[in-house]
């Protein structure tokens, strides 16, 4: 397996030029944030911050710090709203089970939309096993939830609501105020957590004016390092903790805080919120040449999700007719330019998208779908050399296909 | 999204890459299709059978993934020159697996569905020129074929649009 893999990456060299698009499932670390972080290894503040020595002191001077970046970037009221988590899927199931648990004599029903990432999705299902039941709120065809079904939803029984800010393949942006007004009309004591991870460092999300209970940040999303998340528990809201080994200074979540990680995150959400506006300009204006680019090259194509304001300004995704996205994610590859697909051949789960499906698009479409992400960091040129390879890219493919298949 | 690094061998990548035996036949004796879209899963088979039953040229085109793409162009060096009788009895969804070096196992039904086709295509031969099966053909379904049959209903139900069609 591992011999196939370098023989794999063996067939990629000679590539002339790089471009990484895939930031919906990992991302590259610029440099700046890698410096940022390189000292809290192992020069200054690698102790636990919760003991009586200068490295913790300095470990607990530093994490405390960035409580308070994280928490003002985010709209919190204090520090103590923001708990550290290992990453945004740690965030999502604790914000679930802890809500469930935490409320378990109040209610039994979870509501989430037919549109929210797996990490929201299946551990909610899992919630069954301990007598939780979850109800799904459909979504329009481009991705926005029905407000009128939702209202219908809510009852006594309501535990917890769960909606990403922003879709993480379609980048549609939910009205969740509208929303968490909807709910809290109806039943004061339901939870509302949404998963901001898509939505942070891209749109203005600020926790207090929305008025949410929970909100789920992710660090790689925007850039910083993997394996740190963090989540925003509104100050009153009580819930029950899902696991024990307490020995950090988060009441929420046990372990040591990993400080060169949340240095990196926050590193990462300093340089998104400097210039915020025109960060999020220039992602607007590449993915705009970028989706123009390609419809202007090829035909039978579809848009998947909004086209407006009310899109991401980071997220593209297309679907390319008579071509299959795992072919498709690997014919780029080979060319330097990296994607994912919602086909059901490149995903673990052996199913196409369930977004696309929930937005009305057939299987065939899901199939040929590709989703592209761009960042603060990308340039001109690298959307340029994108489109000087994804045409030529999905005619091949297309001609293996030839007549088969064809509507 | 979750992803697999799937593992494909050198060949699979060679014949993905530079996939021997692609493209409509014209004059092909029998045009066998298997899979459907919709699963993300699709072969067309085009054989040019001379009157001893011997494959002379066999192409293929394909919608589907790096596995689908090298299994049905595998087969269509592996049948070349073969009796039917021959390619019928010999071709096997874990020779083609074999012969291609290898497949990451969620890619096995690859090789299914091209064997499906491929054995689809025979029978098809006898019935077109209005001839009885021979005896070494089974008159039910062989594993493969089911399989291919299995994915087509399955697509049918797959190819409904849930809702209704969004704006391009």
């Amino acid at each position: 397996m591992v011999e196939n893999v370098k023989d794999l990456l063996k067939l990629h060299e000679g590539i002339t030029q790089e471009v990484y698009l895939d930031n919906e499932n990992s991302s590259f670390v610029p440099q700046e944030i890698v410096d940022a972080m390189l000292p809290y290894y192992n020069k200054k503040a690698y102790g636990n911050p919760t003991l009586t020595h200068k490295p913790g002191w300095e470990a607990f001077e530093t994490i405390m710090g960035c409580f308070q970046k994280i928490s003002r970037h985010i709209g919190a009221k204090n520090l103590e709203e923001i708990t550290f988590t290992p990453s945004e899927t740690e965030a999502n199931n604790l914000a679930i089970m802890a809500s469930c648990f935490a409320q378990k004599e109040k209610g039994k029903k979870i509501i989430i939309s037919e549109i929210e990432p797996i990490n929201v999705l299946q551990v909610a299902e899992m919630m069954g096993k301990f007598g939780f039941s979850t109800t799904k709120i459909p979504v329009d065809n481009e991705g926005f939830i029905n407000l009128e079904k939702l209202k219908e939803a809510i009852d006594n029984d309501t535990i917890l609501v769960s909606i990403s800010s922003v879709n993480n393949e379609v980048g549609t942006i939910q009205p969740i105020k509208e929303a968490v007004d909807i709910v809290k009309a109806k039943n004061l004591q339901t939870i509302f957590h949404t998963d901001a991870s898509d939505a942070y460092g891209r749109i203005p999300f600020n926790a207090q004016d929305l008025k949410v209970d929970l909100a789920t940040l992710s660090s790689f999303k925007i850039q910083g390092p993997r394996g740190i998340g963090a989540i925003y528990v509104r100050e009153g809201i009580s819930l029950e903790r899902i696991l024990e080994g307490q020995i950090g200074t988060q009441k929420l979540w046990p372990g040591v805080e990993n400080t060169p990680l949340i240095v990196g995150f926050t590193k990462a959400s300093e340089l998104a919120f400097t210039n915020f506006d025109a960060n999020t300009t220039k992602m607007r204006s590449l993915r705009d040449k970028l989706v123009d680019g390609i419809f202007a090259e090829l035909t039978d194509l579809r848009f998947n999700g909004s086209r407006g304001v009310k899109r991401s300004p980071d997220n593209a995704n297309i679907s390319i007719l008579r071509a299959e996205g795992e072919a498709l994610t690997i014919e780029l590859s080979l060319n330097g330019v990296y994607v994912s697909s919602g086909s059901a051949c490149s995903r673990r789960l052996l199913q196409p998208s369930h977004v696309l499906i929930a937005i009305g698009r057939i299987f065939e479409e899901a199939h040929g779908s590709i989703l592209m992400k761009v960042t603060r960091y990308h340039t001109e040129d690298d959307i340029n050399y994108v489109l000087s390879v994804l045409p030529k890219a999905v005619n091949r493919i297309r001609g293996i296909v030839g007549s088969t298949g064809v509507h | 999204m979750s992803r697999i690094p799937l593992p494909y061998n050198p060949k699979v990548m060679d014949l993905f890459r530079n996939p021997k035996n692609l493209g409509k036949m014209e004059d092909a004796t029998v045009v066998a299709i298997a899979g459907n879209p919709a699963c993300g899963d699709m072969i067309t088979f085009y054989l040019k059978i001379s009157d001893e039953q011997v494959i002379e040229k066999a192409q293929f085109e394909s919608y589907g993934c790096a596995a689908n793409i090298a299994t049905s162009s595998i087969v269509t060096e592996m049948i070349k020159g073969l009796t039917l009788e021959k390619a019928w009895n010999e071709i096997t969804w874990k020779k083609v697996t074999e012969e291609i070096g290898g497949l990451p196992s969620v890619k096995f039904h690859c090789g299914v569905l091209a064997v499906g086709a491929l054995k689809r295509a025979i029978r098809q031969y006898f019935t077109q020129k209005g001839m009885e099966f021979p005896s070494w053909l089974s008159k039910e379904h062989t594993f493969e074929e089911k399989q291919a049959l299995e994915e087509e209903e399955l697509a049918k139900t797959l190819s409904k649009r849930m809702k209704p069609e969004a704006e391009k």
